[in-house]
C-alpha cells in the first residue's frame, strides 16, 4: 500500500513528508528530480517512475507535485485517485491548496493525512467524515482555540462511517433548507483547418449543493435521460433504480458534492457553439507574417457566448506581433510566444476580429509548425447537449426545501487547427 | 504563525526550551509544545531527544493531544525502543476505553509502532479488538493484523490472527469485510503458496454483497480479490459479471479499472454466442472512454491498460478511434500512448482519418512526438495493406516539407515499407535521393544507404551516391559503416564492371583501417566470398529477404494473458509480468485467463495396428496367470492430477508423438552427421555404450539456450539430466558483457509436466566479465501445469542485476521417466488389454544397429523397463513400461528383427499406449 508521501514545490524543495509505514529516505525523490529535469515542461513528468526499490506515483496540482511512494504492487489508479482526494481535502479545508497554506496549517495537514490513510489503507476520505474528526481551521476558531484551549479535533466517533450512508453525517440541521444543482458541460473538440469537426465530445457534471435537515431522500428525473449512456455516479446514487427507470434516486451527502458526471460522445449530439475564420500565413523569404482571425457564434440556441478567450502558441520564429483587435484586448509574450486575446462577449451583429502582422527574425526560414488556437468560452442558461432536469422531489422529510437548477456550458479543450 | 517557529527551530537551545514547555504544568502550554514538536518533526528535523517528555504527555483525556503524541510515537519508537515500552500500558488501557473512537485509535497506533519488543504485548488487546462489538474497531483491528504481520509474521501466525481475519470475511459489516480482504491480500503477497484467500462460491457471494455497500477503496480491494477467483462454469461467471457491471459507473477510476479487470477475465469463460457476451462487450467501451477525459495522470494509466485491452479484444474499442486523437496540449506521455493505440486500432475502415491525423501531428512542435507520428505512418502502411499507397504518398508530402527530422524519420520508415512491399513503390526513390545531403542521423543515413544498395540497378548514379558516403567513412557510426559496406558489395554484384574500384576501396577501408571487429569480420567475409566464389556471394548477399511481420511490437500472448489478469496494476503500466520487477512480491503466482469450459477433449487419432488380434494373442501368451488386478497401481502423486487431466485434454496426441520421437532417438544409432543436436535428445545411448559406460540416462550435451547478444551479454547454455531420481537443469552461465553480473534468479513458466525450480538458482558469487559459472538447478515436478506446444517446451525467465531475459528450451522427455516405472507382469497384461485402441500408435525406427538385449539394457538405463521378451518368427518382441513423473504410464511393445547383416538395419515397431483407465480413476477420486 502507500508508504509515504512527499510534497515538492515548483523549485524542487521537499516541503512536507509523511510516512505511513517505515520511513523512506528523502533520497528516493532524487529519481523524481531526475525525471523532472528530463521533462521539458513541468506537466510532462511521467506519473509513474520506477526506482530500484520503490515506485513513485505523482500528480501535479496547483504547481505542487504530490509524490506517493509505494513498494509493492498497488494499483496506480488507486494511488492517483487517493492523491486527488488529498488535494481536494486540502482545498476544502484551507480554501486554496498552496505551499503557503499547507505550511501554515502543517499540524492540521498531518492530522488529516493520518486520518486518511492507516498503514497505507485509505481510512476516511469523505470530506463529511473528516470534518467531523478534524474541524477545518477558520480565523474565528483559531482565535477561540487559543483563548479557550479547545481543539479542532472532534470528540465524537465519526458515525457516518458505519451507517449505510457513510457519506452523510447524522443530525444535520438547517434553518433554510435548500438544494441547488449545477449542470455544467464542457465541450472538448478538435476542429481542423477547413472548419470541420474532427472530434467533439461533452464532459458534463452535475454538482450539487444540498443543505437539508435530517435524512432526505431525493429523486431527480430528466426530460431526456437517453442522452446519458455513459455516466459515473456518486456512491449515493441507487444504481438499480437508474438502470430500471432512468431516475436518480439518492440520499445526498451534506454540502457540496458531485452527483454525477457524464460523457456524450456521439458527434451529432455535440453542437459547436462558435466558428473561427483564420488566416495565419508566412511567406518564404519575407520577415513578415499575416495574422487574421474572426470569431462568430454557431449553434448557441439564441444564447449569448460570453467570456471568450482565444489563445495560441505562435511559432518559435515569431519575434513580435502587431495586431489590432476589433474588441477586447490582446497580449503577446515574446518569450513564451503565447498570444492571448480576451474577447469578452460575442456580438452576432459585429463579429470580433483580430488582424495584423507578425514579425519574424530577419532571414529566418518560414516556421514549420502550424499554431493551434485554443478557445475558452461560457454560455449561461444552457447545457449544450440539451440535457434538462424534469423535476426534483424529496421524500423522508416533512419540510419544503428551496430547489434550484442552473445550466452552464463551457469550452474544455476546444482546439482549432490552422 | 506556525511556520515562523517551524523554520526557526534549528539549534539545540530550542530543544531545551521545548523540553521545559513539555514538562509544564499547564495543559495549554503542553499542547502547544507538542504541536511545535510535531511541526519540526514534519519538516524532517530530529526531535527524538524529546521522547520521554512527549510520552509523558500521553496520559491525557484531551483527544487532540493524545493524537499528537501518538503521531510522535509512531515516528520515533523505532529509534527509542526502550522508551516505547513505557507507552504500552497506555495502549492497553486505551483499548478498553468506552469510546470506540479511542479504542480504534489505540489499536491503530499500536500497529504503527514498529518495534519488535513491543509487539508481543499488543497481541492481547488486538485479539479483543478483533472481536469488538463496534465494527469501526473491528475494521481498524483487521488492518492492524496486516501491520503486525509486516513486523513479525511468525507471531501473527502463532497467535491465530490469520484465522480470525478469515472469519471477518463473513462479517456483517461491509467495511469490515473490505478491510479484512485488504489485509489478507497484503499478507498473501508475502506468502505465495498459502491459500489465505480461499475463495469459494460462498465467500464470493459475501464479497459481492459487501461490494455494493462498502466505500470506494473497499470496492477496489474486493474487486482485486475477486479477480483471483476462477469460476466453476460459465453460469457462475456470468452471474459474477452481472453483479460487477454496475461498478463500471463508479466515479472512482480505480474502481472502474478493477471492475474492467474482473470482467475481462471472467468474460473468457463465457461462450461467444451468448447474448450476454455481446452486451458485456458493449458495456465495457463507455467507461474506458470516460477514463480518457480525466486528469492526465489517470489518462496515462488508463491508456497503458487500454493498450492491453485493445490487443486482447480489439472489438471493444474499434469504433472509438476518435477519443484517441491527440490534443496539442496533452502531456507528452499521454500523446505517445494515444499514438500507439491509434495504430493498433487502425483498420481499412478508419485509415483515412488516422492518416490525416498523423499528418497533422507531423507538423507539431514537439520533435519526439513528430518523429513518433512519422513512424506511425509507416506502421500503418505495414499493418493495413490497402492503405500502403496512401501512406507512402503522405510520407512523400512530409518529405516535401523539408523539415530535417521529418525527412529523416520518413526515410527510415520508407525503408521498412520497401521491405514489406518489395518492388512496388520504388518510383519514390528519386525523391528520396534528393534529400541525401540533409541526412545527418545514423539511422536515416543507414536506411538511405540500404535503399540505394538494394535498388542499385534502378538508380543510375548509385555508385556516385555511395561513393559520396564513402568519403567520410571513418567518421560514420558503425551502423552506417556496416550498411555502406553491404550496399557497395550489393552494387558490385549488380554492376560489376563499373564499380570494381569502389568495392576494393570499401573492403580495404573496412578490413584494414577499421578497429571495429564486426566491420572487419564482415569485410573479410565479403572479400573472401567475392574472391573465391562470386556466384555464392551473389546468393548470400542478394538473398531474398524474409518479409517483415505485420504487427511489430505486439505483446507475446502468454504475457498478454497474464497482464490482462493484472489490469490496473503496475505490471499493466509497465507491460511486464509482475514477477519480473515488483520488489517484495516473492513468488507471485502467474495468473492465466480461464479457458472456456466448452473446449472439448480432443480425440486421439485412431492409429490401429493391422495385426491387432495377433498382438493381443501374443500378450495373452506372455503369462498364463489370469489377470487379477483390473486397474493399474494408482500412483500416489499429489498435485499432479490436474496435470494429467490437462494432458488428457488434447495433450494426449502430442504426448504420444513425443514419446515416439524419444524412443526412436533412444534406439537409433548415433550418427554424428545427421542427428540434430538442437533437440537436446541427441541420443540416449550410443553403439559402444553398452560396454564401458555406466548405466544411467544419457545426458545430452549442453546447447546454447540464450545467446549473449539477446541477453545483454549473458550467455546461457545448458542441458537436463536425471541423477538419482532428481531432474536437474545444468547450466553454464557466461558473462560476455563488460560489467559484473549479480543477483541471478530463475523462474519457469507453467509447463506440461509441472517442472519448477526446487530451490533458488545457486549463483552466489558475482559473475565478472568473461567468466563462466556452472550451476545445477534441481527441479521438482509439482509446479503449476499448462499444456505447452510442443509438449516438452519449457519457457524460462532469468533475471540478473541488468534485466530479465526470456528463452525457451526443450527437455528430453526421457528425463521424466521415473525409476519406479517397472510394472508388474499381470498388471501390464491386464492394462494392455484394457487400453482402448484409440490410445495406441505405432511407428518405426530405422537404422538401428542393436540387438534386442542391448536395446533393452540401454533403455533400462533411461528408466524404460522391459517387462517381458518373446521371440516369434525370428522377431524379438520386447514389452516395456515407463512411468512419467506425473503418473502417466506408457506401455510399449518393441519388435526387433535381425536385419540384413551387411547393413544391419533393424526395424523396430513401437506400440504406445497410455493408461486411460488411470485418468478415469483420478477423475473419480476428485
Amino acid at each position: 500500500m502507500i508508504h509515504s508521501l512527499f510534497l515538492i514545490n515548483a523549485s524542487g524543495d521537499i516541503f512536507l513528508e509523511k510516512h505511513w509505514k517505515s520511513v523512506v529516505s528523502r533520497s528516493v525523490c532524487d529519481y523524481f528530480f531526475e525525471a523532472q529535469e528530463r521533462a521539458t515542461e513541468p506537466e510532462n513528468v511521467p506519473p509513474v517512475i520506477p526506482t530500484p526499490h520503490h515506485y513513485l506515483i505523482s500528480v501535479l496540482r496547483h504547481r505542487i507535485y504530490f509524490v506517493a511512494v509505494i513498494q509493492s504492487e498497488v494499483p496506480p489508479l488507486f494511488v492517483i485517485e487517493f492523491l486527488h482526494r488529498v488535494v481536494d481535502t486540502f482545498q476544502d479545508y484551507f480554501g486554496v491548496c498552496t505551499e503557503a497554506a499547507i505550511k501554515d496549517n502543517v499540524v492540521v495537514v498531518y492530522e488529516l493525512l493520518e486520518e486518511m490513510l492507516d498503514n497505507g489503507f485509505p481510512l476516511a476520505t469523505e470530506s463529511n467524515i473528516l470534518k467531523e474528526l478534524i474541524k477545518p481551521p477558520t480565523i474565528l476558531r483559531t482565535m477561540v482555540n487559543t483563548i479557550t484551549g479547545s481543539t479542532n479535533v472532534g470528540e465524537q466517533l465519526p458515525t457516518g462511517q458505519l451507517s449505510v450512508v457513510p457519506w452523510r453525517r447524522t443530525g444535520v440541521k438547517y434553518t433554510n433548507n435548500e438544494a441547488y444543482f449545477d449542470v455544467v458541460e464542457e465541450i472538448d473538440a478538435i476542429i481542423d483547418k477547413s472548419g470541420s469537426t474532427i472530434t467533439a465530445e461533452i464532459q458534463g457534471v452535475i454538482d450539487a449543493c444540498v443543505k437539508l435537515t435530517g435524512m432526505p431522500d431525493l429523486t431527480l428525473s430528466f426530460m431526456n435521460p437517453r442522452l446519458l449512456d455513459d455516466v459515473s455516479f456518486h456512491p449515493c446514487v441507487r444504481f438499480k433504480r437508474w438502470e430500471a427507470e432512468r431516475i436518480l434516486s439518492f440520499i445526498p451527502p451534506d454540502g457540496n458534492f458531485r452527483l454525477l458526471s457524464y460523457h456524450v460522445s456521439s458527434q451529432n449530439l455535440v453542437a459547436i457553439p462558435v466558428y473561427i475564420k483564420h488566416n495565419i500565413t508566412f511567406r518564404e523569404g519575407s520577415s513578415q507574417g499575416r495574422f487574421d482571425l474572426t470569431l462568430g457564434p454557431k449553434q448557441t440556441m439564441g444564447k449569448a457566448v460570453e467570456s471568450v478567450l482565444v489563445s495560441s502558441q505562435l511559432p518559435r520564429g515569431v519575434l513580435n506581433a502587431n495586431l489590432n483587435p476589433s474588441q477586447g484586448t490582446y497580449t503577446f509574450d515574446p518569450v513564451t510566444k503565447m498570444l492571448s486575446w480576451d474577447v469578452g462577449k460575442i456580438n452576432p451583429q459585429k463579429l470580433p476580429s483580430l488582424k495584423g502582422t507578425m514579425s519574424l527574425q530577419a532571414g529566418a526560414s518560414k516556421p514549420d509548425e502550424n499554431p493551434t488556437i485554443n478557445i475558452q468560452l461560457k454560455i449561461q442558461q444552457m447545457a449544450i447537449s440539451g440535457l434538462k432536469v424534469n423535476r426534483l422531489d424529496m421524500y423522508g422529510e416533512k419540510y419544503k426545501p428551496f430547489k434550484g437548477i442552473k445550466y452552464m456550458t463551457k469550452a474544455g479543450k476546444f482546439q482549432v487547427r490552422t | 504563525m506556525m511556520c515562523d517557529f517551524l523554520f526557526s527551530l534549528v539549534c539545540t537551545g530550542e530543544i531545551f526550551e521545548l523540553k521545559a514547555e513539555l514538562n509544564s504544568d499547564k495543559k495549554e502550554k503542553k499542547k502547544e509544545a507538542v504541536k511545535k514538536v510535531i511541526a519540526s518533526m514534519t519538516v524532517g528535523k530530529d526531535v527524538s531527544a524529546l521522547f520521554p517528555d512527549v510520552v509523558n504527555c500521553m496520559q491525557t483525556d484531551n483527544l487532540e493531544l493524545k493524537k499528537l503524541v501518538y503521531l510522535y510515537l509512531m515516528n520515533y519508537a523505532k529509534s527509542q525502543p526502550d522508551m516505547a515500552i513505557m507507552a504500552v500500558n497506555t495502549f492497553v488501557k486505551d483499548c478498553e476505553d468506552p469510546n470506540p473512537l479511542i479504542r480504534a485509535l489505540a489499536v491503530r497506533t499500536m500497529g504503527c509502532i514498529r518495534v519488535d519488543k513491543i509487539t508481543e504485548y499488543l497481541c492481547e488487546p488486538l485479539r479483543k479488538c478483533l472481536k469488538d462489538e463496534d465494527p469501526y474497531v473491528r475494521k481498524t483491528a483487521a488492518v492492524c493484523v496486516a501491520k503486525l504481520h509486516d513486523i513479525n509474521a511468525q507471531l501473527v501466525e502463532d497467535q491465530g490472527f490469520l484465522d480470525t481475519l478469515k472469519d471477518l470475511i463473513s462479517d456483517s459489516n461491509p467495511m469490515v469485510v473490505a478491510n479484512a480482504v485488504a489485509a489478507l491480500s497484503e499478507i498473501a503477497e508475502s506468502h505465495p503458496n498459502s491459500n489465505l484467500l480461499d475463495l469459494n462460491p460462498q465467500t464470493i457471494n459475501k464479497l459481492l454483497t459487501a461490494l455494493n455497500e462498502c466505500t470506494e477503496w473497499g470496492q477496489i480491494f474486493i474487486l482485486d480479490c475477486l479477480a483471483n477467483y476462477t469460476p466453476r462454469d460459465d453460469r457462475e461467471s456470468q452471474s459474477i459479471c452481472e453483479r460487477v457491471t454496475p461498478r463500471l459507473s463508479h466515479a472512482n477510476s480505480a474502481v472502474v479499472l478493477s471492475a474492467v479487470k474482473v470482467l475481462m477475465k471472467f468474460m473468457e469463460m463465457l461462450p461467444k454466442d451468448l447474448d450476454y457476451y455481446g452486451t458485456l462487450l458493449k458495456k465495457l467501451a463507455p467507461p474506458l472512454v470516460t477514463l480518457l477525459s480525466a486528469e492526465p495522470e489517470l489518462q496515462y494509466v488508463a491508456l497503458r491498460n487500454i493498450n492491453l485491452i485493445v490487443q486482447r479484444r480489439p472489438e471493444i474499442l474499434k469504433h472509438e478511434m476518435k477519443v484517441f486523437f491527440v490534443k496539442y496540449n496533452d502531456p507528452i506521455y499521454v500523446k505517445l500512448e494515444k499514438l500507439d493505440i491509434m495504430i493498433r486500432l487502425a483498420s481499412q475502415a478508419n485509415i483515412a482519418q488516422v492518416l490525416a491525423e498523423l499528418k497533422e501531428y507531423a507538423t507539431e512542435v514537439d520533435v519526439d512526438f513528430v518523429r513518433k507520428a512519422v513512424r506511425a505512418i509507416g506502421r500503418c502502411a505495414i499493418k493495413v495493406e490497402q492503405s500502403a499507397e496512401r501512406c507512402v504518398s503522405t510520407l512523400l508530402d512530409l518529405i516535401q516539407t523539408k523539415v530535417n527530422y521529418v525527412v529523416q524519420e520518413a526515410i527510415v520508415v520508407i525503408k521498412d515499407i520497401f521491405r514489406k512491399y518489395p518492388n512496388k513503390y520504388e518510383s519514390v526513390i528519386a525523391t528520396l535521393c534528393e534529400n541525401l545531403d540533409s541526412l545527418d542521423e545514423p539511422e536515416a543515413r543507414a536506411a538511405m544507404i540500404w535503399i540505394v544498395g538494394e535498388y542499385a540497378e534502378r538508380i543510375d548514379n548509385a555508385d556516385e551516391l555511395l561513393e559520396s558516403f564513402l568519403e567520410g567513412f571513418h567518421d560514420e557510426s558503425t551502423q552506417v559503416q556496416l550498411q555502406l559496406l553491404t550496399a557497395i558489395v550489393k552494387l558490385f554484384l549488380k554492376k560489376p564492371t563499373e564499380t570494381q574500384e569502389l568495392v576494393q576501396q570499401v573492403l580495404s577501408l573496412a578490413t584494414q583501417d577499421s578497429d571495429n571487429p564486426d566491420l572487419r569480420d564482415r569485410g573479410y567475409i565479403y572479400w573472401r566470398l567475392l574472391s573465391t566464389d562470386p556466384v555464392a556471394a551473389k546468393e548470400v548477399v542478394l538473398a531474398e529477404k524474409p518479409l517483415i511481420s505485420e504487427e511489430t511490437d505486439l505483446i507475446e500472448p502468454t504475457l498478454l494473458e497474464e497482464l490482462i489478469c493484472h489490469i490496473g496494476t503496475l505490471a499493466s503500466v509497465y507491460h511486464k509480468p509482475p514477477s519480473a520487477f515488483v520488489e517484495g512480491s516473492r513468488g507471485v503466482q502467474h495468473k492465466r485467463l480461464p479457458g472456456s469450459s466448452a473446449a472439448g477433449v480432443s480425440e486421439a487419432p485412431p492409429a490401429v495396428i493391422p495385426s491387432q488380434g495377433d498382438l493381443l494373442g501374443d500378450l495373452l501368451n506372455l503369462d498364463l496367470t489370469p489377470p487379477t488386478t483390473t486397474g493399474p497401481p494408482p500412483p500416489a502423486s499429489s498435485g499432479m492430477q490436474m496435470g494429467a487431466m490437462d494432458l488428457l485434454g488434447g495433450g494426449l496426441d502430442s504426448l504420444v508423438g513425443l514419446l515416439n520421437t524419444v524412443l526412436s532417438e533412444a534406439v537409433s544409432l548415433r550418427s554424428s552427421f545427421n542427428v540434430p543436436v538442437s533437440g537436446g535428445l541427441d541420443d540416449l545411448f550410443d553403439l559402444g555404450g553398452g560396454v564401458g559406460m555406466p548405466m544411467g540416462v544419457f545426458n545430452p550435451p549442453k546447447t546454447v539456450w540464450l545467446p549473449a547478444m539477446k541477453a545483454k551479454g549473458l550467455e546461457i547454455s545448458g542441458t537436463f539430466v536425471r541423477r538419482a531420481g532428481v531432474i536437474q537443469m545444468e547450466m553454464t552461465l557466461t558473462n560476455k558483457a563488460m560489467s559484473v553480473m549479480t543477483d541471478f534468479a530463475i523462474q519457469f513458466n507453467r509447463n506440461s509436466f509441472g517442472l519448477a525450480p526446487a530451490g533458488p538458482l545457486q549463483v552466489l558469487t558475482p559473475l565478472s566479465p568473461n567468466q563462466s559459472i556452472e550451476a545445477a538447478l534441481p527441479l521438482s515436478t509439482v509446479g503449476p501445469v499448462m499444456k505447452m506446444e510442443p509438449l516438452n517446451n519449457l519457457q524460462v525467465a532469468v533475471k540478473n542485476n541488468i534485466d530479465v531475459f526470456y528463452f525457451s528450451c526443450q527437455y528430453p522427455i526421457s528425463m521424466l521417466f521415473a525409476e519406479d516405472g517397472k510394472m508388474e507382469r499381470q498388471v501390464f497384461l491386464a492394462t494392455w488389454k484394457d487400453i482402448p485402441n484409440d490410445n495406441e500408435s505405432q511407428f518405426q525406427i530405422k537404422d538401428c544397429h542393436l540387438n534386442s538385449d542391448a536395446a533393452s539394457n540401454k533403455l533400462q538405463g533411461s528408466n524404460i523397463f522391459t517387462i517381458a521378451k518373446r521371440t516369434v518368427e525370428g522377431q524379438d518382441m520386447l514389452y516395456q513400461s515407463m512411468k512419467l513423473t506425473n503418473g502417466i504410464w506408457v506401455l510399449a511393445e518393441l519388435r526387433v528383427q535381425a536385419g540384413n547383416p551387411n547393413y544391419t538395419v533393424s526395424t523396430v515397431l513401437v506400440v504406445l499406449a497410455v493408461f486411460k483407465s488411470y485418468f478415469s480413476n483420478t477423475n473419480q477420486n476428485e
